[in-house]
């Protein structure tokens, strides 16, 4: 009996210890991912030109399949300085049509590179919501934060590849200015203060990106000719990829379905 | 205290050594019911941690060891803020409740290995105290933070044992010896069931703080279930006519299957139907806080089960019956 016992204890013991080992890999497979990241993040350079007169376009509208999940509820009484829709904005979808949708070129550019833009991007706080809920910007852009509401949130962006921080901003403190070094697509941004309260920045080293308004419309424009991946990006349904070849000055539809059982 | 001469009234019929160790280490009425306010304080504490933890606000105070820049105002307690900084105010009351006692215990106490467990609450108190401002620091790292949440409840344990400790029945009972000659002794059933729940705790902890799946906390649930069972049922089976032994035993049955329905309920509202939740919902809030707690109970009456039975039914070995039985009022 006494032998059960330490076979007992052991195999907890083991158990345990296997476990915080895979953890401490995983947070080791973390580390070298982000040293992978600042690498490809090193500075590029001066920006590949692109001739306008070649320029092309590539539109379309992104569809639900199925029957949309109700929006669930949001109970914003634990801070009475939170008024406005109290509805998730999860899936959002108005007669079919995908809303937050963040597509963009995955590949096809090759080695180009871009000029960051000058202007800011802004993200703002209001009816204790984030607007945009879903944010394009490119590595090194500014996005400025702004809190239009009669109450203290926190910004915290939970990123995987991008220095985490955590900040608080009082009613009508100055915007804060931040930008993201390196690429990563869904990044979580989130209120601790107000727990309803997320959204996503997608950090992409191209300028050829956009996000699906409520009829699921995107439109990205100046790409120049060549073959090209799109990718579809939805917090809750997933990735979705397209093949697609433009010519100079073509003007391409690329429409694109997630279905239902994708979440 | 109690005068001398109520106490020597108290001893007649024991023997004058008896008496000598009566007189040594009296009851202190105040110094117990200080470490058990210390106790209770402690489980109220767990609970506010809980509660940060089950609503996502474990960084609604961005900053530490101040808040929001200040080190005495109190903020608009609206949102995260009215768990994390209320967790934090009850912190530090915990703290300064266990310095006093630790120098109260240091005044009044005769016994050198409680004045040094006294001095290790709050070596421990200060070790938490630290951790929990890392975890804010550091972003709610799941080591951190599951250390932090791990040691929480040994701080608890400490705290429920000076209690015991303290406490009158402790200090002037003669306890009632029966050694224990079964193999395993019911003394090593306790310290492996404080074991396998520690090792429970910690998985809870890492699967609450993201570390990893909720699976082998669950599986270890089956363990627990097994352990603690089996000791239970010895103690209760042998030695129910011990009532030091047969009240935490049946204590940490009733706790145990407590505890097996919240970690049911916790698992369907978090888990099962919770995982699209746009914010933390109250039957998911009110289910784990509760298995939290339950679970901290759980633990604390463990370690009193173990050193009750270390007490009252020690182990028998051969070479030491003939010298405890001349003095069995040892432990």
């Amino acid at each position: 009996m006494k032998k059960t016992c330490l076979a007992m204890m052991t195999v907890s013991l083991l158990f345990a210890i296997s476990l915080l080992t895979a953890c401490n890999k995983k947070e080791n497979t973390e580390q070298s991912t982000n040293t992978t990241s600042e690498q490809q993040a090193a500075p590029a350079g001066a920006a590949t030109p692109i001739d306008p007169a070649t320029a092309a376009k590539v539109s379309g509208t992104v569809k639900f399949d199925g029957t949309a999940p109700k929006p669930a509820k949001i109970d914003m009484s634990q801070d009475p300085g939170c008024k406005g829709p109290n509805e998730a904005e999860a899936v959002v979808v108005e007669g079919g049509n995908l809303a937050n949708v963040f597509v963009y070129v995955k590949d096809g550019l090759g080695s180009r590179t871009f000029d960051v833009p000058n202007d800011a991007v802004v993200l703002d706080q209001s009816g204790c919501k984030y607007h945009p809920h879903v944010l394009g910007v490119m590595a090194g852009q500014t996005v400025e934060i702004k809190n239009d509401d009669p109450t203290t949130h926190n910004i915290h962006p939970t990123p995987k590849d991008n220095r985490e921080w955590n900040e608080s901003q009082p009613p009508q403190a100055a915007p804060l200015q931040k930008n993201f070094a390196r690429e990563e697509i869904m990044l979580p941004v989130k209120c601790n203060q107000h727990p309803w309260m997320k959204m996503y920045i997608n950090v992409v080293k191209n300028p050829f990106f956009a996000v699906t308004d409520k009829s699921g419309k995107y439109e990205i424009k100046g790409l120049p000719p060549g073959d090209y991946t799109i990718a579809f990006v939805h917090e809750k349904l997933g990735e979705q990829d397209q093949k697609v070849t433009v010519a100079a000055k073509d003007t391409k539809t690329v429409d694109q379905t997630f279905k239902a059982g994708g979440m | 205290m109690q005068p001398a001469s109520s106490v020597a009234k108290q001893s007649e019929g024991m023997s004058e050594e008896h008496v000598l160790k009566f007189i040594a280490r009296p009851y202190n009425q105040g110094h117990h019911r200080f470490a058990v306010t210390l106790a209770s304080w402690t489980f109220l504490l767990l609970i506010a941690g809980a509660l940060v933890t089950s609503n996502d606000a474990g960084l609604s105070v961005p900053d530490w060891p101040t808040s929001f820049g200040s080190w005495y105002k109190i903020p608009k307690l609206v949102g995260g803020v009215r768990f994390e900084h209320i967790h934090r105010m009850i912190a530090q009351v915990a703290g300064l409740l266990t310095l006093i006692l630790a120098i109260w215990t240091w005044r009044v106490e005769k016994r050198r290995w409680l004045r040094i467990l006294a001095l290790a609450a709050v070596g421990t108190v200060i070790a938490q105290g630290i951790l929990g401002g890392l975890t804010v620091l550091f972003y709610l790292p799941p080591a951190i933070s599951s250390a932090h949440a791990a040691l929480a409840q040994t701080f608890f344990c400490i705290a429920v044992v000076i209690a015991l400790f303290t406490g009158r029945q402790w200090i002037e009972e003669q306890p009632r010896i029966e050694f224990d000659t079964r193999r395993p002794a019911l003394f090593t059933l306790t310290l492996l069931s404080i074991f396998v729940l520690y090792v429970q705790l910690v998985l809870g902890a890492i699967f609450r703080h993201h570390g990893m799946s909720w699976w082998p906390h669950v599986v270890n649930a089956v363990v627990v279930s097994f352990v603690l069972t089996w000791t239970a049922i010895r103690a209760l089976s042998l030695y129910a006519h011990i009532e030091a032994v047969r009240r935490p035993a049946m204590l940490m049955l009733s706790l145990l299957i407590a505890q097996l329905c919240l970690g049911f309920a916790a698992f369907l509202t978090r888990v099962a139907w919770g995982k699209d939740a746009a914010q933390p919902e109250l039957p998911m809030v009110v289910s784990t806080v509760a298995h939290v707690a339950v679970g901290a109970l759980l633990l604390a009456t463990a370690v009193v089960l173990a050193i009750q039975v270390w007490r009252h039914v020690p182990v028998a070995f051969e070479e030491r019956i003939p010298q405890a039985h001349q003095d069995p009022s040892a432990a």
